[in-house]
């Protein structure tokens, strides 16, 4: 709102976008919205506030997915756009890393009430110093009208073309009653995109919500409801009846919370850990390396070198941990390296498998799909990743354990039995170091000395260190020895 | 912000209300809305292929209520009524 000689003019808010850039085709001022969407209205409401309340250079808004996925095209301040349901999360790591900022958590009700029910109820839980504004329409807009938990008896969407049975689907959610039961939400109210009434309604409502934030007072909500004609199938004017005589029996309007008066304002928060203080937090203990020169491959032959590696085997067989540990003597080298573990329930027993790029150059894509140099240290690993070593690549397999023999013949294949040879030196899990060592002696790619300098570093638990050092000398004898 | 009116062009002394009927999707909302009923809907096609809005161009008393109930964000610029210099509350 702008005042010119005492002319209030009610015009395009500055805190949206004069054109809409990021917006494809060609329409670079209209929104991407149908005729009679009440988005459209609610995005002008808070925008007005920001250029009121002069906030734009400090609010994040976090767009959720649904119609307003691309609140980044319209509003002209920082943006996030968070997974489904998850803008509240976005929304307090935002808020917390930049707590000067003002960060609105912007989401429908099929994101916010359906997938994100977890996350919007453990943030206002938390009290966490954000605006929501929940826009609920009873429906899923973007994906073609299906039923939402917010649906109402007997609504009749694209996946309830009878009308919401509540015996199979249950009554529509409430979300603002659910969080004003919470103890730490400071504003909820409930208000609609109707008529003039309601919706000079809405804009205080979305007024309040933002200067509580303003004020740090904690958690504001705002449940919006509003029409979504063409999900509804009807006439923006026929949607706004429909909302007026339906949806408001069902989601009463009304304030369900407000402390905000007999709120204290939330301290300050402590500033976050400056950036150059979270290697010191990350690493302690640990020796740190610094790049004392440029990688160089010397002696090691050229097919040898610049290695794509995939590691795979049991979860418990160290596979991870071989990966890092020459991550961590590929860097001491100076190489530029990758690491990147496949992490999931197999670290509980399955399948284990991990990538390491080693470079002289920096490594742009650490996931390897074709590898040069495969380890596998079970069957199931072999027959799995035999198939995909490159042509000329080596294939290095724990022959103790494996109990066919590889199949390809234009590669180089190296048997190692190296759970057997473990086994020997008293305990069975180093078969992953006597591969290493085996994999570093056929490749002269580094020195058993390159090694123990690593685990040095690495090793928690000391007392292993002399088994480890062992496992990994028996890797490089077996080669040697087999040559 | 090329085809809104600019705020500070002293020829325009509200109440008015200018439509830009380019950036109208004739959703009807601010017909409606409309206490004096001086909004309606035209009959010429614009750019979008929307019927827009259009002022009648008498009548408007400047309340605002068809800004607030138009979802786009440039379709609808209004002109308050002019304020005595003393009155600093704004009221909608």
């Amino acid at each position: 709102m702008n005042t010119v000689n005492e002319q209030v003019v009610l015009k395009w808010p500055e805190s949206l976008y004069s054109e809409f850039e990021r917006k494809p085709g060609e329409e670079k001022r209209a929104t991407h919205y149908c005729p009679g969407c009440s988005h459209g209205v609610i995005h002008k409401l808070i925008a007005e506030a920001m250029d009121d309340f002069g906030i734009r250079d400090r609010t994040i808004f976090v767009s959720p997915v649904g119609c307003s996925v691309f609140g980044y095209y319209y509003f002209d301040c920082g943006n996030f756009q968070a997974a489904h349901g998850r803008a509240p999360a976005v929304a307090t790591g935002a808020k917390r890393s930049r707590p000067d900022s003002i960060v609105i958590s912007y989401q429908g009700d099929g994101d916010l009430a359906a997938i994100g029910t977890n996350n919007i109820l453990h943030a206002a839980n938390r009290g966490e110093n954000i605006t929501v504004f929940f826009v609920n329409n009873a429906i899923y807009g973007m994906t073609g009208g299906q039923m939402a938990p917010t649906t109402l008896e007997g609504q009749k969407t694209s996946t309830s073309p009878t009308g919401r049975d509540t015996s199979l689907t249950g009554k529509p959610l409430h979300m603002s009653e659910l969080l004003a039961t919470l103890d730490a939400p400071v504003y909820i109210e409930r208000v609609a995109i109707t008529d003039a009434k309601h919706i000079l309604a809405a804009r205080k409502a979305v007024r309040k919500a933002l200067q509580t934030q303003i004020d740090r007072k904690g958690f504001t909500f705002v449940e919006i409801l509003s029409t979504c004609p063409v999900g509804w199938k009807m006439d923006p004017q026929e949607a706004k009846g429909w909302l007026e005589e339906n949806m408001m029996k069902v989601f009463p309007l009304g304030v369900f919370k407000d402390q905000v008066k007999e709120t204290e304002p939330l301290p300050v928060p402590v500033t976050p850990i400056p950036a150059e203080e979270v290697p010191e937090i990350l690493f302690k203990g640990m020796s740190a390396f610094e790049r004392t020169g440029e990688p160089d491959w010397g002696d090691v032959p050229e097919r040898y070198r610049e290695p794509k590696i995939k590691v795979a085997g049991f979860g418990g067989q160290g596979i991870l941990f071989l990966g890092a540990l020459l991550s961590n003597v590929a860097l001491r080298k100076n190489f530029h390296v990758t690491w990147l573990p496949a992490y999931g329930p197999e670290s509980r027993g399955g399948t284990a498998n991990c990538n390491v790029v080693i470079s002289t150059r920096p490594v742009a894509a650490p996931l390897i799909t074709e590898p040069e140099v495969v380890m596998a240290f079970n069957g199931p690993s072999m027959d799995r990743f035999e198939p995909l070593v490159e042509p000329g690549g080596v294939l290095m397999y724990n022959s103790s354990l494996v109990s066919q023999e590889p199949v390809r013949d234009d590669i180089e294949n190296v048997a190692v039995p190296a759970t057997g040879l473990a086994v020997e030196l008293g305990d069975g899990k180093v078969a992953n170091l006597i591969m290493l060592g085996a994999y570093l002696s056929h490749t002269g790619m580094f020195t058993e000395e390159d090694v123990n300098e690593a685990l040095n570093a690495v090793i928690k638990y000391k007392e292993m260190l002399e088994l480890d050092r062992k496992a990994v000398a028996r890797g490089f004898q077996y080669i040697r020895e087999s040559q | 912000m090329s085809s809104t009116p600019d705020t500070k062009d002293p020829v325009i002394v509200g109440p008015d209300v200018i439509i830009d009927p380019e950036m109208c999707k004739g959703c009807n909302l601010c017909t409606y809305v409309c206490p004096t009923g001086v909004l309606l809907i035209s009959e010429s096609l614009n750019h979008l292929g929307f019927h827009p809005a259009e002022y009648t161009g008498e009548g408007c008393t400047g309340c605002g209520v068809c800004f607030y109930a138009c979802p786009e964000p440039g379709a609808i610029t209004v002109y308050k009524p002019p304020r005595k210099p003393k009155k600093q509350k704004e009221e909608v």
